[in-house]
């Protein structure tokens, strides 16, 4: 994995290396050479990586006292707000942790649309991340399951009754995942098995997307190619462990405002409220990150073709390196990429608005509208624009603009003209 | 002739990675049936499969929901007007066509599933643009015979298999 041999100082450094090289690993880590121009919007591999630690760590001593039972897992949860020592601050972290996650998820992938972060040679690396992702999403559901609430028990019915979409076997599909004829008792104690599995499933899927990431190396604001080693880079530590460290104190500021402050202002009320199988709460609402998917499969006013949409509208993501027909990486140097982008980013802003909204009247027109949208965003602008687009010149290095040049140097523009 | 003995022989080799993988493949499938059938419903739930509803003190135009399988349902009894507007619909203008007199034994008593046919929720009872019931999730509208007729659900929520014991009981399931 290391571009360079690495010998261990000490003798049973030395000895233990040569039987497992855990310490050419660690080594590989430190010295991993990191594109010296790096902003912020990089520090989110870091902040994730803490908040699927938070998760797992919380989420253990929660299951300490959690019982997955229709009759007591309402009442556990209280017991653990209530009587669990700390037990109101370790569900706090874990309830909003879940949002903080996909926060800074989204940010992540919105950083890696904005910067071209999917394109080759990292395609694998973004089809991971987009696993991940889903596999985040199933784990969220799940969780938010377990408490067994209002919310709980029809978020669950909803999402479960997609499947009966399936044409033919939809049916016998739901009721397997129900383990009855409704959600109930086998439901709970299967989500709550799946919730616990699905954290580790994804650890799993960070160290994949990590290796695949230290293959080419970091991409990076200027989103052309680094010689490694070189002027270009910086080893991972120190420089990029202090930064990603002062980022995700910033981060947590904000997750702690949530907790301290406002610990339930992204759940819903009604999940305060027993699960009855009796009656729907007026107004069903998944939680704030799954509401723009959620806006797309209302907005299609058929049963199949609405699931379908939404599905689509994750799983594109994943045809999106080859989607974008641009070579060039980062929307820096593609002007009408810049302005999709930011539309995009409204549009998602939109959808997610609107998701939290009856499905009716006005809303449902601009639910529509924000669908088409998106699937046109990765259908047909990208494809086009990437043949169409006229690019700005690209800087021969990533130190070229750090050192006072500037991509529209004339030098630069020559040699660019001759690379293409 | 060596030539055709390395394919004889070759043959037989596929046979037996052909037929090793084979067995292989049931037996593998065999051993995953068991860890997949478990999450289907099993005997307890199966068990709760009928339960009998007293409906003696339902008066016309009110409804009771009973819980049967985990899922509501939804027992109306309907008035005159109500039937009368379920039965002068044409069936051109339904989504999912059923005549009002094959989804009720009694025209006066109207059983089904409490259950919207899009994603599961329960309609509430008399709202709606149909004076039927209304789903609050996404908006399905259902008239007073229970039958689709706006909205993204796909079929009429379901009549379960029920029977009147008496005048006054009804089995479901």
């Amino acid at each position: 994995m290391s571009d360079h041999e690495y010998t261990p100082s000490s003798k049973f450094g030395k000895w233990f290396n040569d039987r497992l090289p855990l310490l050419s690993l660690v080594n590989h880590l430190t010295d991993y050479p990191t594109p010296k121009n790096l902003n912020y919007w990089w520090t989110f591999g870091g902040i994730l990586t803490f908040c699927l630690i938070t998760q797992i760590v919380t989420g253990l001593v929660l299951a300490m006292h959690y019982i997955a039972h229709v009759d007591h897992a309402f009442s556990s949860v209280e017991h653990i707000m209530r009587d669990v020592n700390y037990g109101w601050l370790l569900r706090y972290v874990h309830a909003n942790g879940a949002s903080m996650f996909f926060l800074a998820v989204y940010i992540h992938i919105f950083r890696a649309l904005f910067y071209g972060s999917y394109k080759a040679p990292r395609e694998i690396i973004w089809i991971i991340g987009i696993i991940i992702y889903l596999l985040m999403m199933a784990a969220a559901f799940m969780g938010y399951v377990l408490p067994w609430g209002q919310m709980s028990f029809w978020g669950a019915t909803v999402i479960t009754n997609l499947f009966s979409a399936i044409p033919l076997v939809g049916e016998s599909i739901t009721t397997w995942l129900w383990g009855g004829y409704s959600v109930d008792n086998p439901t709970l104690t299967r989500f709550f098995t799946l919730h616990y599995l699905l954290p580790f499933l994804i650890l799993g899927l960070v160290v994949l997307h990590i290796w695949a990431l230290h293959v080419p190396g970091n991409n990076n604001p200027v989103g052309i190619d680094i010689k490694k080693p070189s002027k270009d880079t910086v080893p991972f530590h120190p420089y990029i462990v202090i930064k990603d460290a002062f980022a995700l104190l910033m981060f947590l500021i904000v997750f702690a405002m949530f907790v301290f402050y406002s610990p339930n202002i992204l759940g819903h009320a009604d999940n305060y409220i027993e699960a009855n199988p009796l009656v729907t709460p007026a107004h069903i609402v998944p939680e704030w990150y799954l509401l723009p998917f959620y806006a797309i499969l209302r907005s299609v006013p058929d049963k199949l073709m609405g699931v379908i949409a939404m599905l689509s509208a994750i799983l594109i993501l994943a045809a999106l390196p080859w989607l974008d027909t641009s070579k060039i990486r980062s929307a820096v140097f593609r002007p009408l990429y810049k302005q999709f982008y930011w539309i995009l980013v409204a549009d998602v802003l939109i959808l997610g608005y609107v998701g939290a909204m009856p499905a009716e009247g006005l809303y449902l027109l601009i639910a529509r509208i924000g669908t088409i949208y998106y699937f046109a965003h990765f259908l047909i602008i990208l494809p086009v624009l990437g043949l169409k687009e006229k690019t700005l010149p690209l800087p021969l290095s990533i130190t070229e603009p750090v050192l006072g040049g500037s991509p529209n140097l004339a030098a630069a523009r020559d040699k660019t003209e001759k690379i293409s | 002739m060596s030539d055709n003995n390395d394919k004889k022989k070759t043959e037989r080799r596929d046979f037996l990675f052909t037929a090793t993988a084979a067995a292989g493949a049931v037996g593998v499938g065999a051993a995953i049936w068991p860890v997949v059938d478990q999450m289907n419903p099993d005997a307890s739930v199966k068990a709760l499969a009928s339960t009998e509803v007293d409906i003696s003190s339902i008066q016309p135009g009110q409804s009771l929901t009973v819980l049967w399988r985990g899922k509501p349902v939804f027992i109306k009894r309907r008035t005159d007007q109500e039937i009368q507007t379920a039965r002068e619909v044409s069936l051109e203008d339904l989504k999912h066509p059923e005549k009002d007199e094959d989804r009720v034994k009694k025209p006066e008593w109207l059983v089904m599933l409490g259950v919207c046919t899009h994603l599961g929720c329960v309609p509430l009872t008399d709202k709606g643009d149909y004076n039927g019931w209304f789903c609050p999730c996404h908006g399905s509208h259902y008239d007073t015979s229970g039958r689709i007729r706006k909205g993204p659900a796909p079929t009429n929520m379901e009549v379960p298999k029920y029977e009147f014991v008496n005048n006054n009981t009804i089995k479901i399931g």
